[in-house]
């Protein structure tokens, strides 16, 4: 199919995945993929992208297994990756709690939670790892909660049945990347690893055919430079940033995964990002960020939102017959506790009745009135001290006097660069590992698995297949008068002249932040034709008046964090455009996704697997032109596809 | 709300410093003190003049990227809060409010207000780990952790590596952030089999990358965000004194 916007190419093919029996696939491809002799690993250099859970435990993985290993990361240290901030827990199918949890039952409700959209074999191994993860993490001390008798806590998050997810208080992804980054420090330590923080990936280094190497600029002298390897690893975390004001880190951003992109890499369902529902409100224009309250909050609170429009009043004076408990109200049997899909959509449709409260009329309530009532304050306060205090400090408000206000904010993409079951993108040598890849939740992902697939990713996947691919070397040398070499360095220094030399009367930020409303608007929780068409136009129109008219001050020879903040925005720009495409091309609502011409009669999201039962994977479209959609068919051997209902 | 900033303006490493005074008029009390800068930067720029650098990533309090003195304090006068935490409503209109980067020997400045914490690094990898590479290890469940000790060697286990308390100290010292690393795993049963050696090679590290001693004089814990206990640092001591009469 040809349309205004993309073309239909041949579909992809995952041609690593192995057959057979769900249970025992993993076990054939390790079996079956190529090993490198210990002796041989010395001579093998890997690049890796990112320090985050993904990039950091594979690069400590890698180094320990005899390979040589250089990581990179923007942050002045890699003990600063995104991964810190995650906050709830990580899932794992060990069933310490004998109530019925198995690798099977992970493996259903991921591929489930994914709404179908996920392939089975990834998630499968995915379960089967999870359990080895823990180990490893217990193993190199990190924290965990634990019971009286000196054993894991656990506890049921995003609704699940079973307690499953480990966590270390509300700080696990911190202490869970301490323990790789620990890992990876006594490496740096040996020897194995040559550290670069501070360093940014500009470009890919593509030799024949092949990924051979990066080109990265030092964030404090500015020196740009040509790195090369046997094989490149991007872990560079997800596209959140694309939105502005996300949960994300504000450095969090697509480059690495785009650079790749534009040189061949498919990009693979880039219209799926999660919004999360418990976050705290803009609070005025200076906002530069959005703060993740964890959902824990809705086990004991209740959302409401004036019954009226435009109600000024205080929260306490608005008496209980005027307030609207929608979730209580539309979704009867789970109530506040729909999932998050749902919950962040229908607080966006009141606030677009114009119920919305706070500044901007972009926020709905979330009382523990009823919580203090009914289990007195102490109670609430030994579950939610901690949150409660941070809303406070960020906030200046006092929940155990007024409600808190929350609103939905974009938190997690689950798109990426497309990858086969050994983690490598169409690219050959080019692996992607952690949030940068599309490969395990499909169209939504459930809560305490991001952590978990990084994890996986990095400490136990790749290390066994990227083997397979560097067993054909040490490829032949590459140096820095190499034509490819010297083409790719070209266009970084062509591109950072190009920002210097605008000179316009806008700054980077403004641009962003104009990107991320067009975003939030059109390509946010509800989408429609018209929204999308309408997207693209103002995208386009955008990315021609950044070119001519953005001001970034200051030279490329020091430190210069608006130039790297222009090449950041530039890429969102193009990202933007191949998301909207992308969510316009998907005629469905699924997981996260709500498209305006796909619902059932009572508004609730229609999911059309006869004909998008796939995952999308975009070719890039050159400077001007119309990208390229290659399907890879999605099977369902195991999990049914069925239809979710919360009512 | 209107209020000045004087802010330590430095090009660059070798560079001299001065402290520039701006104007910022019209802040949302609700604005961080990082989107306070973030503001002022706007308008810099659109001047024709150089942005502040500064470092900062997650601005929730939990990546230890932010590091400013502000007024004297690292991280500002609210307590156990980072610099991204802090926000404007803990300041008054017409207020003058003095911004400098950390300042320690081991952390010089690269550009105004950003400075090279490597030295921290550098301290962990002289054995802040435990050794267990990837795919040895037993059943989580193989060996049980008391509650308490679990629960303490997470609270030391929550020190972002911020820096603030290096900021603060008067000798330039690390051993509040050694003796959090040192805590944490001196706590876990999974940290004794290395626990002499981490002690004694995390101390040379210390040495070797120019931080100072230290006197006890409490500043540390003082600005630290995560109120890391000053009793840390007498379990360190502690343990050296252990690990040395082993050796
Ligand atoms: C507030 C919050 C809470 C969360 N809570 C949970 C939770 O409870 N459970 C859960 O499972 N998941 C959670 N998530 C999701 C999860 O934290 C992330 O998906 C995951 O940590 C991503 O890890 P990563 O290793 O792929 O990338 P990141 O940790 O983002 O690391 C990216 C790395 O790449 C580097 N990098 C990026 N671009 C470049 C470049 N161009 N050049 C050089 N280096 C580069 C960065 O420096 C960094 O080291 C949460 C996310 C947020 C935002
Ligand atoms: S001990 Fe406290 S002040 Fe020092 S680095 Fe850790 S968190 Fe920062
Ligand atoms: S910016 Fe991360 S702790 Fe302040």
């Amino acid at each position: 199919m040809t349309t205004d916007f993309w073309t239909e190419g041949e579909p992809v093919v995952d041609k690593a995945a192995p057959d057979g029996p769900v249970e025992t696939r993993w076990e054939r491809r390790k079996f079956n993929a190529k090993l490198v002799n210990p002796a041989n690993r010395r001579k093998l250099t890997v690049i890796i992208v990112g320090t985050g859970l993904a990039g950091g435990s594979a690069a400590a993985t890698l180094a320990e297994a005899g390979y040589q290993v250089k990581s990179y990361c923007y942050q002045d240290s890699p003990r600063r990756a995104h991964s810190i901030a995650a906050q709830g827990g990580i899932n794992a199918a060990k069933n310490y709690r004998n109530d019925g949890d198995s690798v099977y039952r992970l493996f259903y409700d991921t591929v489930k939670g994914g709404d179908f959209r996920a392939r089975e074999s990834n998630v499968y191994r995915l379960a089967q790892v999870s359990v080895n993860i823990i180990d490893q993490c217990v193993a190199q001390g990190v924290p965990f909660a634990r019971e009286y008798g000196g054993l894991l806590d656990n506890r049921s998050f995003g609704g699940t049945q079973v307690s499953r997810t480990f966590y270390a208080r509300g700080q696990t992804g911190q202490q869970l990347l301490l323990g790789a980054y620990q890992a990876l420090e006594r490496q740096i330590g040996l020897g194995n690893v040559e550290m670069n923080a501070r360093h940014e990936m500009l470009e890919l280094i593509i030799v024949d055919g092949k990924a051979r190497g990066i080109v990265v600029r030092d964030m404090v002298t500015g020196e740009i430079s040509t790195e090369f390897a046997d094989a490149v690893v991007l872990a560079s975390g997800g596209y959140g940033n694309v939105f502005f004001l996300s949960t994300n880190a504000k450095g969090c951003n697509v480059t690495a995964s785009w650079r790749a992109h534009r040189k061949g890499a498919l990009f693979a369902n880039p219209c799926y990002t999660q919004i999360h529902p418990t976050c705290i409100p803009e609070s005025g224009s200076h906002q530069s960020k959005l703060t993740l309250m964890s959902e824990s909050l809705r086990n004991d609170g209740r959302v409401w939102v004036p019954k009226a429009q435009k109600d000024t009043r205080r929260a306490a004076d608005i008496p209980e017959d005027e307030r609207d408990y929608y979730l209580e109200r539309i979704y009867p049997s789970f109530g506040n506790l729909v999932p998050r899909d749902i919950a962040s959509r229908a607080a966006k449709n009141v606030c677009d009745e114009g119920r919305g409260v706070g500044p901007g009329g972009l926020g709905v309530y979330l009382d523990f009135a009823d919580a203090i009532n009914r289990l007195g304050r102490k109670a609430v306060e030994a579950k939610y001290g901690n949150l409660f205090e941070m809303y406070e400090r960020i906030t200046g408000e006092d929940p155990y006097e007024t409600p808190m206000r929350i609103y939905p904010a974009v938190h997690y993409t689950m798109g990426g660069l497309w990858v086969d079951y050994d983690l490598q993108s169409t690219i050959p040598g080019l692996f992607v590992v952690g949030e940068a890849n599309f490969s395990d939740h499909g169209a939504n992902r459930l809560g305490a698995s991001a952590l978990m697939q990084g994890l996986a990713d990095g400490y136990f996947v790749l290390p066994n297949t990227i083997s397979n691919y560097l067993a054909a070397g040490p490829f032949p040398k590459v140096t820095a008068s190499d034509a490819p070499v010297v083409e790719a360095r070209k266009q970084v220094e062509d591109r950072i002249e190009k920002f210097l030399s605008i000179n316009g009367d806008r700054t980077v930020d403004s641009f962003h932040r104009e990107l991320g409303q067009i975003m939030w608007e059109y390509c946010g929780m509800e989408r429609s034709e018209e929204g999308l068409t309408k997207a693209i136009g103002l995208i386009r129109a955008l990315k021609e008046e950044f070119w001519t008219r953005v001001k970034v001050p200051g030279k490329g020879e020091e430190l210069n964090q608006n130039l790297e903040k222009a090449g950041r925005v530039a890429d969102f720009i193009e990202l933007g455009e191949l998301m909207c495409i992308d969510a316009l091309h998907r005629r469905e609502s699924c997981g996260g996704h709500f498209r305006a011409e796909s619902q059932t009669p009572d508004g609730e999201a229609l999911r059309h697997d006869d004909e998008f039962s796939y995952a999308a994977a975009w070719e890039y479209f050159g400077a001007d032109g119309r990208p390229t959609l290659h399907k890879e068919d999605l099977n369902f051997e195991y999990v049914h596809p069925s239809t979710r209902s919360y009512k | 709300m209107d209020i000045k900033v004087r802010v330590w303006r430095q090009s660059g490493p070798s560079a001299g410093g001065k402290m520039v005074t701006y104007d910022v008029k019209g802040i949302s009390p609700d604005a961080s003190f990082l989107e306070m800068i973030d503001v002022l930067n706007e308008t810099l720029i659109l001047n024709g003049d150089d942005p502040i650098a500064f470092d900062h990533d997650c601005r929730e309090g939990i990546c230890g990227a932010c590091s400013m003195v502000i007024n004297g304090v690292a991280h500002g006068p609210e307590k156990a809060t980072t610099t991204c935490q802090l926000h404007m409503r803990k300041f008054s209109d017409g207020d003058v409010i003095d911004v400098e980067p950390w300042r320690a020997a081991a952390f010089p400045v690269i550009k105004d207000l950003v400075v090279d914490r490597s030295a921290f690094d550098k301290i962990i990898q002289a054995g802040g780990y435990i050794t267990v590479p990837t795919g040895t290890a037993p059943d989580a469940h193989a060996t049980p952790v008391p509650k308490k000790d679990a629960d303490a060697a997470f609270e030391a286990a929550t020190c972002i590596g911020c820096g603030a308390c290096v900021a603060a100290c008067p000798n330039g010292s690390s051993m509040l952030f050694t003796a959090a690393k040192i805590t944490h795993l001196g706590l876990m049963p999974q940290g004794q089999p290395e626990r002499d050696s981490r002690v004694i090679d995390m101390l040379q590290a210390q040495d070797d990358a120019g931080f100072g001693g230290c006197t006890n004089a409490g500043e540390c814990t003082t600005v630290c965000p995560k109120g890391i206990p000053l009793s840390l640092i007498g379990r360190l001591n502690s343990d050296y004194r252990k690990a040395i009469t082993k050796r």
